[in-house]
């Protein structure tokens, strides 16, 4: 087997970057959903209708998030898989984040050897983009609450 | 075999029918057909808690999107593989050529194969990274010389995107 053009010969081996999916630390937000459809609006009160024919009351909301709640950031976890190439990984980084070269390969390297790599922090919209950005790419990725 | 990059193209020359039949195994090959690890590998959960509402939002709004992105990719790569039918002798020493842009489909339509080869078959890291394994004795080394393949030709398109 052989490969013509410029290139040097390419040889018929792959260099598996990986993993499995490791201990992670922070639990998602509840009640927060993809593509931001169930957000709260904090201090809104919500209205008591639960059975027809019954008065409907306005109570204050017991579910409020403050303004440093909704700051908190969210990161993106990419973890290591036996089967994706390290090549793949790092073009994916690229396309997804527009990381240049060397710090796609810091992170896919960081993947390969310490199982696990935190690819970006931010607000959790953009974040819940990102993953299924690289889910779309057939990455392990999980979208974590920083602590 | 030998590939090359020609104008707009990636030209798989000189096939042997082996090499062939493994190519055209690929839209096959990257359905999980039922198998759950298969299954959950390619819809990995984008929480650590599977149970989550978030996880529950994931499989009733982004999964059907992934399923058809996964979907449209091997069904491009089926159409090129068209050049490929044929009984075995007409199959001897063909050249397929993949169109430049659909370099992309075939990069996801190969992942989403060794992916769900790999599930089936819960090849441990050891055999994955194992190359020089030969020769091929039972279904299983055929599948793991097939997700091998297939990851060599992720390699070169991933050069030629590479430019």
């Amino acid at each position: 087997m052989r490969i013509s053009r410029h290139t040097p010969p390419l040889e018929f081996e792959q260099r598996a970057s990986y993993v499995s999916v490791l201990g992670m630390n922070c639990a998602p937000r509840r009640n927060s959903g993809w593509l931001a459809q169930t957000k709260q609006v904090p201090g809104m009160t919500r209205a008591s209708n639960e059975k027809a024919g019954t008065i409907t009351t306005a109570e204050p909301s017991i579910e409020t998030s403050s303004e440093e709640d909704l700051d908190v950031p969210w990161q993106i976890v990419v973890h290591n898989d036996p089967v994706n190439l390290m090549s793949y990984v790092t073009m994916v980084f690229q396309r997804v984040f527009g990381y240049p070269r060397e710090r796609a390969e810091r992170h896919m390297l960081e993947v390969h050897h310490k199982g696990r790599s935190i690819l970006w922090s931010g607000m959790r919209e953009p974040a819940e983009l990102y993953v299924q950005q690289l889910h779309g790419y057939l990455l392990l990725a999980t979208l974590e609450k920083t602590c | 075999m030998e590939i090359r990059r020609r104008k707009d193209q990636i030209e798989l020359c000189e096939l042997d029918p082996f090499l062939a039949e493994l190519l055209r195994q690929i839209p096959a090959s990257a359905k999980p057909g039922g198998v759950p690890a298969a299954e959950q590998r390619l819809f990995s959960p984008p929480t650590i808690e599977k149970e989550s509402e978030a996880s529950a939002e994931w499989k009733l709004y982004v999964e059907p999107e992934l399923r058809r992105l996964f979907q449209t990719a091997t069904e491009t790569v089926a159409g090129d593989l068209e050049q490929l039918n044929g009984n075995e002798k007409s199959l001897a020493n063909r050249t397929l050529r993949i169109p430049s842009k659909h370099a992309d489909a075939w990069l996801s339509a190969l992942n989403q194969a060794r992916l769900v080869i790999a599930a089936k078959h819960n090849f441990t890291e050891n055999e994955l990274n194992d190359h020089c394994h030969s020769p091929i004795r039972s279904r299983r080394d055929l599948s793991l010389f097939q997700v091998n393949f297939y990851g060599f030709l992720q390699e070169f398109i991933l050069r030629e995107l590479e430019g």
